[in-house]
């Protein structure tokens, strides 16, 4: 049984080899107004809580709600477009549908919902009891939710923005965006983008220093080195998008001019900064999804996955390569021949890399014993759906044809086939993969199976159409499509338009089937199995849900795959080398509990990550309003960051309410055993 | 004579990244001495005018400066390798990135 | 018994010796702190190359307002690019003093780097002071926007890091810091020099080629 202690204020004799300095830090002395928070049940748990199993759930809730409010948006859309010359919405709300749709989805529901999954089995994964930085974890969250929440204010407060998500100059700027809009795009994108910075540099250490013993790179699970690679994204790609909001900041608010071409400014700057961000970024919202199919595969097809070592190399060459191809999304602005045909080629280039990743997934099927739950639905449908948009992305590859297809719905075609295809329905893959670990149930699977069918479904009847749409020539971004336009035959927008919409409403039933399987999911008595899916990696070693401290023993890694080796052993007999099962998941779980640690040290949870993302919308909305609230807002900071620094990662004794009997304070963290 | 290895156990990590070797004091000064001289010579072309051979003459010296202060100030030369690859891969994507990005307005082609 | 206690900021304890010996053993080998400071650094790079990048392609788009050749006073730069230079130094005197366990020197190069931060960033804002007056605002032409973008984000790089170094200092003087002191000093070390660094670049790129 583990004991989860905090250590007593005076030094004792295990302190000797320390540092001799002065006495320990106590918060009581700091610069703390309120006591430590220290429970470890109820809200104040959740609210100040640094670890990062809660923490996963959070960003998974939030980001749940976001996938809500864009879907919502896109439905808007939808309707708009279902009818010609239809008016559900004016020209300057579909200009906001369109971009904060966008904008919600990519940064405020797939991001963030890979932050989700990256947050709460990246340290199981790899064999750690939590991230390296606890509170930076926090933190990240907290200001994910504030600048989610400042941007999503601009509705109610004159506007939202209005300039498509990639923001292009000069419609960005203050003579053609007049409202507030475009600067709670810029505000809310920074604060999120210091949220996913902290948090890439948070995990890296994580990864890279925080590994079980034994488990050496070659042997981490393929979601943890697809995530590793996107934080390395992140990591260098956020800088740039931060450069371009503040250009925008400052030729909005204080009068520069970047892109006033009045002055003598090349828009292409902006289109240049975005995208040098803006391509990273799809990478970074396609490979958790790709890594979350990696483990789903080979465990329903009770084979390991083929070719790992190409897997991981193809994930990181896709990261490298990845910085080469920004401009394909600027073929038709002015860059001249020279420039087009080397991204053209660089950008044929890439579709190598994750080719191979399509013939691996392949064939670890090939040969398997395959097993159709839920979350092999998804991920077989991910490869189906990733390779369909994939292919459209080829034609895109190729200048001269993309600069018939550009700003067109053929476009619109090939993103949505590998985002909502490939993105969205690998996460979906994870959510019914790992929801018994992270909530101790299983998600029906006949609601499943509705779920995934309908999403399948609508995800083709409401893209597909849209390649036609696009080669019929509907451009991207117009409020209406005209009657007298529409054609006739086969290819006529009207019908086409129709479907597409009708589609979107699919998938909506798809999403809303999934909420109905999680509510009656929660209701159930029912306990999930420790192993339901007969699995290969560490994070399944863990009790489900996990204990606060994840491991009671830190496992030593011998292979790839260390869990399903500790299951199954090969056996020779006549017939050749066999799997044979050694030993259950129950057995090994009570292994690991009849070798507990004795102590265990958890940093305790802190509200200064609350004070600190609290600071920063307030300054935001300095900016916009009243300078004077920028003062408020960055003291607020300073405050912030001085409380943190002052505090130690561990609670000290005084900070306990003492016990009913007046012994001294509880050192009980929580029940276990 | 080297950097004193910290006697506490709970920092072997310390040590293991700067090892034995970090010189003392002395070594930092002659060091920063150089970057002095190079900070003069390059200010002199303020006055001394070297005509095509400004430009790249001026970008030698600051990449021999940049190399002396990362080398050496802040200790990659005397630590672990990780700390190098994850920085020196920042800084070659940002100048290779932001060169193509130039290239593309033709900076270079004058 | 394996012990695992998870690493934090600076402020962090370190786990604690009743593990019979084994501190965390970070997988490679180095710090968390240290490595984390690197990869901002790296994240650093893209960020400063943006602006730079941004600045060299506005350099020459000064409008009617006075352009670099006009403006720039080589002189004066060089002393405050001068002043920083020897700021690192004296960084890194403090870090070895820290290594050394020695608390008043630790404390007194830091203070003196700071000193120096400070009088640099009074250096530029005498120089962007005399350039408005010249003529050079932060709206009147597309070099001078990028110009004191540029500068002005260097600047106040430089401004954070002085009052890191001057909390730290007040905080190393009240034994406020759990943890390795010496690592504390080294990662904002790390970030001055790195301050420094961008100085170098922005110096001979901005200031010294000829436009």
């Amino acid at each position: 049984m583990a004991i989860i202690e905090r250590p007593s204020v005076s030094p004792t004799p295990a302190f000797a080899g320390a540092d001799a300095s002065p006495a320990l830090v106590t918060p009581t002395a700091a610069l703390g107004v309120f006591k430590r928070p220290v429970s470890t049940t109820g809200w104040k748990s959740w609210l100040f809580t640094v670890d990062h199993k809660k923490i996963g759930i959070m960003y998974g809730v939030v980001a749940m709600f976001f996938f809500l409010v864009g879907g919502l948006e896109a439905l808007l859309i939808r309707l708009q477009l279902a009818a010609p010359d239809n008016t559900v919405l004016n020209a300057g709300l579909y200009n906001e549908m369109f971009t904060m749709h966008a904008t919600t989805m990519v940064f405020l529901f797939v991001m963030p919902m890979a932050a989700a999954f990256a947050n709460y089995f990246l340290p199981l994964q790899v064999g750690a009891r939590d991230v390296a930085f606890p509170r930076l974890n926090a933190l990240s969250f907290w200001l994910f939710l504030s600048g989610g929440l400042f941007l999503n204010t601009s509705w109610f407060l004159g506007g939202a923005a209005d300039g498509g998500w990639f923001m292009y100059s000069p419609n960005s700027s203050a003579l053609f965006s007049p409202s507030h809009g475009v600067d709670f795009w810029t505000l809310g994108l920074q604060i999120t983008g210091i949220a996913s910075l902290i948090g890439a540099i948070n995990l890296i250490v994580t990864v890279l220093n925080m590994r079980a013993p034994g488990m050496s790179l070659m042997r981490m699970p393929v979601f943890t080195w697809m995530v590793l690679v996107v934080q390395f994204l992140l990591l260098f790609a956020l800088p740039v998008i931060t450069v371009a909001l503040f250009l925008l900041s400052f030729q909005r608010n204080f009068g520069a001019s970047f892109f006033d071409v009045d002055k003598g400014a090349d828009p292409l700057l902006w289109q240049h900064l975005f995208w040098i961000f803006g391509h990273p970024e799809v990478y970074i919202i396609i490979l958790p999804s790709f890594g979350i199919i990696s483990e789903v595969l080979p465990t329903f097809a009770r084979k390991p996955l083929f070719g790992y070592k190409f897997v991981v190399f193809s994930g990181v060459a896709i990261g490298f390569v990845g910085w080469g191809v920004w401009a394909h999304h600027m073929f038709a602005s002015g860059l001249g021949p020279v420039s087009v045909a080397v991204f053209s080629a660089a950008t044929m280039l890439i579709a190598i890399p994750t080719g191979v990743k399509i013939c691996n997934w392949t064939l670890t099927l090939w040969g398997g014993k395959l097993w159709f739950t839920t979350a092999m639905h998804f991920a077989i449908g991910v490869i189906i759906l990733f390779t369909i948009g994939g292919l459209s992305g080829v034609t895109h590859a190729s200048a001269p044809a993309d600069t018939q297809q550009t700003d067109t719905y053929h476009i619109v075609a090939h993103f949505h086939y590998v985002i909502v295809g490939g993105a969205v329905m690998g996460l979906f893959s994870g959510f019914y993969y790992w929801w018994p670990k992270v909530f101790g149930k299983m998600l029906s699977e006949r609601l499943g199976k509705w779920n995934f069918w309908l999403m399948f479904f609508g995800v083709n009847l409401t893209f597909g159409p849209m390649h036609i749409l696009g080669m019929q020539g509907q451009p991207r971004r117009m409020v209406v499509w005209p009657e007298k336009l529409t054609g006739e035959g086969f290819f006529n927008l009207a019908f086409w338009n129709l479907i597409a919409s009708i589609g979107s409403f699919v998938i909506a039933a798809g999403v809303l089937v999934f909420l109905i399987n999680v509510i009656v999911t929660a209701r159930k008595a029912e306990k999930a199995p420790v192993d339901p899916w007969d699995a290969r990696t560490l994070e399944w070693i863990t009790a489900s849900p996990p204990k606060v401290h994840n491991f009671d023993t830190i496992p030593t890694v011998h292979a790839l795959d260390e869990f399903f080796h500790r299951k199954y052993e090969e056996v020779e007999t006549e017939h050749g080398t066999r799997l044979v099962k050694v030993k259950t998941a129950e057995e090994i779980h009570a292994e690991q509990e009849a070798t507990a640690d004795q102590h265990i040290h958890l940093p305790s949870p802190s509200y200064w990550p609350i004070v600190l993302a609290l600071g920063f919308p307030i300054i935001a909305y300095g900016v916009i309003f009243n300078l004077l609230l920028c003062a408020v807002g960055s003291a607020i900071v300073l405050l912030g960051i001085f409380g943190w620094v002052l505090e130690p990662s561990v609670a000290d004794d005084s900070d306990y309410d003492p016990p009913v009997d007046g012994a001294g304070p509880s050192k009980e963290l929580a029940s276990i055993g | 004579m080297s950097a004193v290895i910290e006697p506490t156990e709970h920092l072997v990590t310390e040590a293991a990244d700067d090892g034995h070797h970090v010189p003392q004091d002395n070594y930092f000064i002659r060091i920063a001495l150089i970057l002095a001289v190079l900070t003069a010579l390059e200010t002199a072309t303020y006055w001394v005018h070297l005509g095509p051979f400004a430009t790249p003459t001026l970008l030698l010296m600051m990449s021999i400066k940049f190399w002396i202060i990362i080398r050496v100030f802040m200790h990659l030369k005397f630590d672990s390798k990780m700390f190098s690859v994850v920085f020196y891969i920042g800084l070659v994507l940002a100048l290779v990135v932001y060169a193509i990005f130039l290239s593309t307005f033709q900076f270079f082609a004058r | 018994m394996a012990d695992i206690a998870v690493h934090e900021e600076p402020s962090a304890r370190a786990d604690h010796g009743d593990d019979h010996g084994h501190a965390a053993h970070p997988s490679t080998g180095i710090s968390n702190n240290k490595l984390a400071m690197w990869l901002f650094l790296g994240s650093e790079c893209l960020l400063f190359g943006g602006l730079i990048s941004t600045y060299m392609l506005y350099r020459g788009r000064s409008g009617d307002g006075p352009g670099p050749a006009q403006i720039f006073d080589i002189p004066l730069t060089s002393v405050s690019s001068f002043i920083l230079l020897m700021s690192s130094l004296t960084m890194v005197l403090a870090v070895n003093a820290a290594k050394r366990h020695e608390e008043s020197n630790t404390k007194l190069w830091l203070m003196v780097t700071a000193l120096l931060g400070s009088l640099f960033v009074g250096g530029q804002v005498y120089e962007f002071t005399a350039f408005y007056q010249e003529g050079l605002g932060f709206t009147t032409s597309l070099f001078s926007s990028s110009f004191y973008s540029l500068t002005g984000f260097h600047g106040v790089h430089v401004s954070i890091g002085v009052l890191m170094l001057v909390a730290l200092a007040a905080i190393i003087g009240r034994g406020r810091i759990s943890g390795d002191k010496a690592e504390v000093v080294e990662m904002v070390g790390l970030y001055w020099h790195f301050v420094d660094v961008v100085w170098v670049v922005i110096f001979t790129l901005v200031y010294l080629i000829p436009a």
